[in-house]
């Protein structure tokens, strides 16, 4: 297909659904007839019914599906001389997704393996992390919503909302004064004797593995406190009191309540992470390849924008199949975990 | 000793441990930025200096980069907050069967890495200034703000719908029928009901564009924010004027953080004191005649 006519159909798209939700729901009224409820403009009148569907149909179209579909778009289109862009030559072709599996056509080896391999340790990587985050942040998320007092929670609160605000480059900065090779530790450690050459934190990846886990940690905190906080006290302690094991408490009763917390948290820790680009850039070693690295050089080092947008809609895709496998997993609805 | 003993103490050992590992590498970071040695280091300690500070003020980017910070984060509360409310009270009376759409629509942008947000921001915008010959538009500073407040909306939008769950819809039919207009319900009702939610959705928007990277750093085109600044500075190499320019931004978003706290407290507590006051209204109204002095 000529990709002249995938803008028309893009922009179509958010138009047709829209009518198609407004016919709907006409009918549904007429059906209704004298029972149906006050309509949308009776109800907050024409000035505050204008703003409404103004802001929000700006926002969802112009701000949130159309730059998405024209991505999708784009990452489908041939990397062309601006002359020939909309010319004979631009039609839609999989090539930026096929040079992410085999490289470059004038490549000898079979699969593109650096950029496959950084995808995978990027995906899996993140899983670690979240898991991670999940083991250090559910004690404390307990003990604040369950077992401490409410002055107390109030001072918590405070102590982890103020790291929470500090931006992920300079988290990244912190770890690489703390682990560079003259960094704090290493200078500790030549001076104690224990070492007499500086560890390459660095470049061993410790230090990014180390500030990816640090990152995003609050983003757990909140999502599980939040969950376990609404579980009412006295089920903890009827458990308790039939004679529970202190685990059995909390894989029976606790986590039950808390999972739509574990799940959102589970899925924005998995998301920041696959998406950061701050700590790769700065706490990376030479060899270490994250995947969002890689996108941005498609953009601003290749001034490749076609594969740029075909590398980051597999990253976005890989987001929401584990967004769906969490809510598999857990059993739970999207309304649930986006809080 | 006995377990429960034993058990406090290896609770506070873990807390204690918890809040080393949080707040260690920032502290560690912040003493840096005072010592004099040119590598930023804790040990040994060369020399109390304000140098690193003194240089920052001096540095036409970094305090251009602030500047343009300030005002992204400006206009994207004025974006953001308006969108977002829109988006929560519009939540309450979409037509049901299109509400989990929506809602799926509304709640992606939390769920996509931000990168992939200025991306197809800077896409879209790109194609769209190039056919309809507005390229002017295609500015960095405004792709950054356009593409920041498409997913702080969303967290605007949340932190309004959570209000909106306890707003009685009793008091607005109460004054419909007590001849107000639609207008002056929503300006007089439901606008003073959402006010903390306002105030607490503006606070997170602003500081949320103020630390934004991933989206910032492709949105921004050749213009200048401070976070980009810094990580320019930062894949130079390691000095302590980043700890220097570190210690800054935290002391802002501290500052930020903690002026928001007490605002919001003094609110809450004049609101307790109109209650009481309400309620003595109440008590002397409905006092026998001639309990009244």
């Amino acid at each position: 297909m000529h990709s002249s006519a995938g803008h028309s159909l893009i922009l179509a798209l958010p138009l047709l659904v829209t009518a198609g939700f407004i016919l709907f729901s006409l009918l549904e009224r007429r059906r209704l007839g004298a029972l149906a409820p006050v309509s949308f403009w009776r109800r907050n009148g024409i000035a505050i019914s204008t703003y409404l569907v103004v802001a929000v149909g700006l926002w969802t179209v112009i701000m949130i599906v159309l730059p998405q579909l024209y991505m999708i778009d784009l990452s489908l289109r041939p990397k062309l001389p601006p002359n020939q862009v909309g010319g004979p030559k631009d039609v839609y072709t999989l090539e930026n997704y096929r040079y992410f599996l085999y490289g470059s056509t004038t490549s000898t080896a079979a699969w593109n393996t650096t950029h496959i391999k950084a995808f995978f340790l990027t995906i899996g990587a993140s899983v670690l992390v979240t898991l991670l985050n999940f083991v250090l942040c559910y004690p404390l998320a307990f003990y604040m919503a369950q077992v401490t007092t409410r002055a107390r929670v109030r001072i918590f609160m405070l102590l982890l909302i103020t790291p929470y605000w500090v931006n992920e480059v300079l988290r990244a900065f912190a770890f690489r004064v703390l682990l560079g090779s003259q960094g704090v530790i290493n200078t500790i450690l030549l001076k104690l004797g224990l070492i007499d050459q500086p560890i390459d934190f660095l470049g061993l990846d410790v230090g990014l593995y180390a500030g990816l886990a640090y990152a995003y940690l609050l983003m757990m905190m909140f999502s599980l406190y939040n969950a376990i906080e609404s579980l009412d006290r006295n089920q903890v302690e009827a458990a308790r009191d039939l004679g529970a094991p202190w685990w059995y408490i909390h894989w029976s009763v606790v986590m039950p309540h808390a999972k739509p917390g574990i799940a959102s948290g589970a899925t924005l820790v998995f998301m920041l992470n696959a998406g950061a680009l701050a700590a790769p850039l700065v706490l990376g070693g030479p060899r270490t390849l994250w995947f969002t690295p890689i996108v941005y050089d498609r953009f601003y080092q290749a001034f490749n924008w076609q594969q740029g947008a075909a590398y980051a809609f597999i990253l976005l895709l890989a987001c929401i199949v584990f967004v769906l496998l969490v809510l598999r997993l857990f059993r739970v609805g999207l309304g649930e975990i986006a809080r | 000793m006995n377990t429960a003993t034993i058990n406090r103490i290896a609770v506070w050992f873990y807390i204690g441990l918890f809040f080393l590992y949080l707040f260690g590498p920032l502290a560690i970071m912040g003493i840096t930025a005072f010592n004099s040695s040119s590598y930023p280091q804790v040990y040994p300690f060369e020399g109390f200096t304000l140098k690193w500070f003194d240089g920052l003020l001096n540095d036409a980017d970094i305090v251009y980069g602030l500047r343009n910070s300030l005002w992204i984060g400006f206009l994207v509360v004025l974006v953001s907050v308006p969108v977002g409310l829109a988006a929560a009270i519009l939540m309450t009376q979409v037509y049901a069967r299109a509400r989990s759409f929506y809602y799926l629509i509304v709640v992606s942008p939390v769920l996509t890495p931000g990168v992939i947000i200025g991306i197809s921001t800077v896409i879209f915008w790109r194609e769209m200034t190039g056919a309809t010959g507005t390229r002017f538009l295609y500015d960095g500073t405004l792709m950054t703000v356009v593409a920041q407040s498409s997913f702080i909306s969303a967290y605007t939008m949340l932190i309004f719908l959570a209000r909106l769950q306890r707003f009685d819809r009793a008091q607005e039919e109460a004054a419909l029928d007590l001849g107000a207009s639609h207008p002056q319900v929503f300006l007089h009702i439901l606008l003073p009901f959402m006010r903390p939610a306002i105030l607490s959705a503006a606070a997170l928007a602003f500081l949320s564009s103020f630390e934004n990277y991933n989206t910032t750093t492709f949105s921004i085109l050749a213009d200048k924010t401070l976070t980009t600044v810094l990580a320019g500075r930062l894949r130079q190499g390691t000095t302590p004027a980043i700890s220097a320019l570190a210690v800054l931004i935290i002391a802002v978003t501290f500052l930020g953080a903690v002026a928001f706290e007490l605002v919001k407290r003094r609110e809450e507590a004049a609101k307790a004191a109109r209650l009481r006051q309400a309620q003595r209204e109440e008590d002397r109204s409905l006092a026998p005649a001639g309990m009244k002095s």
